[in-house]
């Protein structure tokens, strides 16, 4: 039979059809794991300590000094006050959310759409998202004002037989930022269970090889285990994707959910997730950028992948305009003369106009700049913009939260908001803890997630000549 | 410290040669026996007769029961245990409760889903007999091995060796599981 069968040749695509290579360079199996577990191996570079320790200052003793003023003293030290009761620390909650959720998106999104060169920076994304959830969740524990009684929140029973009031949306966003949080540690954990248990079989030292064994959970690599753990993961992947679209939506309810002019939107759930999204890929890149050339990792991460993500960002840019318009504009068809106020001041009024500007003109006008190929390619610029829509992302949760508590319905209830140096210093200890925990990521695991890159070379691909076949196209 | 026969173990050089041998250690009738590779090879679930992995069982009962549970929650707090008037709304409703009895449900099918991986692979566990082998630490880097388990029917060290050797597999060793 087999002697009579004809060999069937399929034309070869045509080379502006072909996929580009994840990794570069034709690079091997060996050389791959070599270069991939290579940070996490040797010894700690000079710019870790110079990032590190700065980081951890903010994060040891900036942030729990002011954690322990704010407690024991009280939200006055705050800038917070009527009628502004929501200031910096929501500001930064929304803005800590909205980085997370990129991470997410990258990770979760793009692995169900099966995109192979996700594989290459979805766990440093993901690693973003975790910590950044850890920063967001901490502003509402001490919001409340009395941090001591943040059990509250959770339907614990106690002798006074009081129970959370879960008609709230503010109750809803307890549960929603705690599954955030827990739901993509462990997708995040999950995916680095295979690249512990390398870490482990290449440890030197007992010490090395106990922790990591431990963490590893006795990962063999079988056949079987892979077989359960694909679908676990893709199974967290879809979950982690639900995700995407209802942490920031829940926190969008909270505001929509009050009467407030400038708050009172059917489009908050939305716009808030298309900012979140749009402010997590400027983080994306913040990190990517540098970290790319500081670990040498140009063949994994490569100019092709920042490229996309910057195509990404742009199409966020685009959509989150858009849902700015669509403000303004139902702000003026409904006629509303509240809603009109709220609109108006935010470009034309005299105490906060800058953030309205700041908001478009960042978030708007200079992310337009990735159209062009020139631009994009200049990681140098592409990273001066990536900083650049995080910050106007933060002035676009001030612009809403601010703009349109400061001047109510009630020109008698109107009143003024300026932050005090407790709030700037506890969010720099919150961005110093970020930055202390990623960096410590990346020093102990491995950023890249080597068993998933090997799987999708060629070299990994048992019908391809690289991977072993015999015969087939290379 | 008895020593006893786990396997053997043979080692491959490509992910085609594995799924090559694995064909051939199917075809040759062996029941007890299993590969291990630095990532998941694509094709060998099929060589291996591997049915749907249950782990989205899991992940579903749990994921239900927390949905489930929430809601009974919500109604116990809100309209049974501690019935409180806010805003004229109902004490219990579909509606409300909805969003965090869907997200509680997130949660629950996440956890499902890691339990049920870590349960399917019997982990965690403290030692595998193949970790006594010095050179199965090359299994998380660029090798690919194949074990024939000593509690199969089949096994006979001499027999099991050939046909591991015929199939391209070098380093072909005898495991032992020390109890």
């Amino acid at each position: 039979m087999a002697e009579t069968a004809t060999n069937l040749e399929t034309p070869a695509p045509p080379a502006e059809l072909r996929r580009a290579p994840v990794v570069e360079n034709n690079r091997g199996l060996g050389w791959l794991t070599d270069k991939l577990t290579a940070f996490t191996e040797g010894k700690t570079p000079r710019w870790w300590w110079m990032l590190f320790l700065p980081a951890a200052f903010f994060a040891t003793v900036v942030l729990p000094t002011m954690l322990i003023y704010q407690i024991s003293t009280g939200i006055g030290v705050w800038g917070n006050n009527h009628p502004v009761m929501w200031g910096w620390d929501i500001i930064n909650f929304v803005w800590w959310v909205g980085v997370a959720h990129a991470g997410t998106l990258i990770s979760a999104m793009l692995f169900l759409t099966r995109q192979h060169g996700r594989t290459t920076f979805g766990r440093m994304a993901e690693g973003m998202t975790v910590f950044s959830v850890m920063m967001a969740g901490l502003y509402p524990a001490i919001h409340i004002g009395r941090a001591w009684f943040a059990w509250f929140m959770f339907p614990v029973p106690t002798y006074e037989g009081m129970w959370p009031q879960f008609r709230s949306p503010l109750m809803w966003d307890v549960f929603a930022v705690n599954t955030y949080l827990m739901v993509s540690t462990l997708f995040w954990y999950m995916g680095l269970i295979p690249d512990i248990a390398l870490l482990r079989d290449r440890s030197k030292t007992r010490v090395r090889k106990f922790i990591y064994g431990l963490f590893a959970l006795g990962w063999t690599g079988s056949a079987r285990q892979w077989h359960h753990f694909e679908k676990a993961y893709v199974v967290l992947a879809g979950l982690c994707t639900l995700l995407v679209f209802t942490v920031s939506s829940i926190v969008g309810l909270d505001f929509a959910t009050s009467q407030l002019a400038g708050w009172h939107a059917t489009i908050f759930p939305l716009y808030f997730v298309v900012g979140a999204v749009y402010c997590g890929f400027g983080m994306v890149l913040v990190l990517l950028i540098p970290l790319r050339k500081l670990c040498h990792l140009e063949d994994i991460i490569t100019t092709r992948h920042l490229d996309r993500i910057c195509k990404l960002t742009l199409v966020s840019s685009l959509c989150i305009t858009y849902i700015y318009l669509m403000e303004y504009y139902i702000a003026w068809y409904s006629g509303n003369p509240y809603e009109r106020w709220v609109f108006s001041h935010r470009l034309l009024g005299h105490t906060y106009w800058y953030g309205g500007w700041i908001m478009l003109c960042v978030n708007f006008l200079s992310a337009q700049l990735l159209w062009f190929k020139r631009f994009r390619q200049n990681l140098k610029l592409v990273f001066i913009l990536a900083v650049l829509i995080n910050i106007g992302m933060w002035f676009e949760r001030f612009t809403i939260i601010v703009g349109s508590l400061y001047q109510d319905f009630l020109p008698a209830n109107w009143g003024f908001y300026k932050q005090t140096w407790v709030d700037i210093c506890t969010y720099l200890g919150t961005l110093g803890t970020f930055f202390m925990l990623y960096l410590l990521f990346i020093r102990f695991l491995p950023m890249i997630p080597v068993a998933e890159v090997k799987s999708v070379l060629p070299q990994g691909n048992p019908h391809h000549p690289l991977g072993g076949a015999k015969g087939g196209r290379s | 410290m008895s020593a006893k026969t786990y396997g053997l173990i043979a080692e491959f050089d490509t992910p085609a040669a594995i799924l090559e041998a694995a064909g051939k250690v199917r075809d040759a009738g062996y029941h007890r026996w299993d590969v291990f590779t630095p990532f998941p090879i694509h094709g060998i679930d099929k060589v291996m007769g591997f049915r749907n992995s249950p782990v989205g069982w899991f992940s579903l009962l749990f994921g239900g029961g927390a949905f489930v549970g929430t809601m009974g929650l919500i109604w116990y707090c809100n309209a049974f245990d501690y019935p409180n008037i806010v805003g004229g709304k109902p004490m219990f409703s579909p509606p409300m409760s909805f969003v965090p009895a869907y997200i509680l449900m997130v949660l629950g099918a996440a956890v499902g889903a890691f339990v049920g991986m870590v349960a399917m692979n019997q982990l965690p566990r403290w030692h595998h007999p193949l970790f006594g082998k010095k050179r199965f630490e090359m299994v998380s880097r660029d090798k690919f091995f194949l074990v024939i388990g000593a509690t199969d029917p089949k096994f006979s060290e001499t027999e099991t060796r050939r046909l591991l050797e015929q199939a391209g597999g070098s380093h072909v060793e005898l495991v032992e599981d020390e109890d």
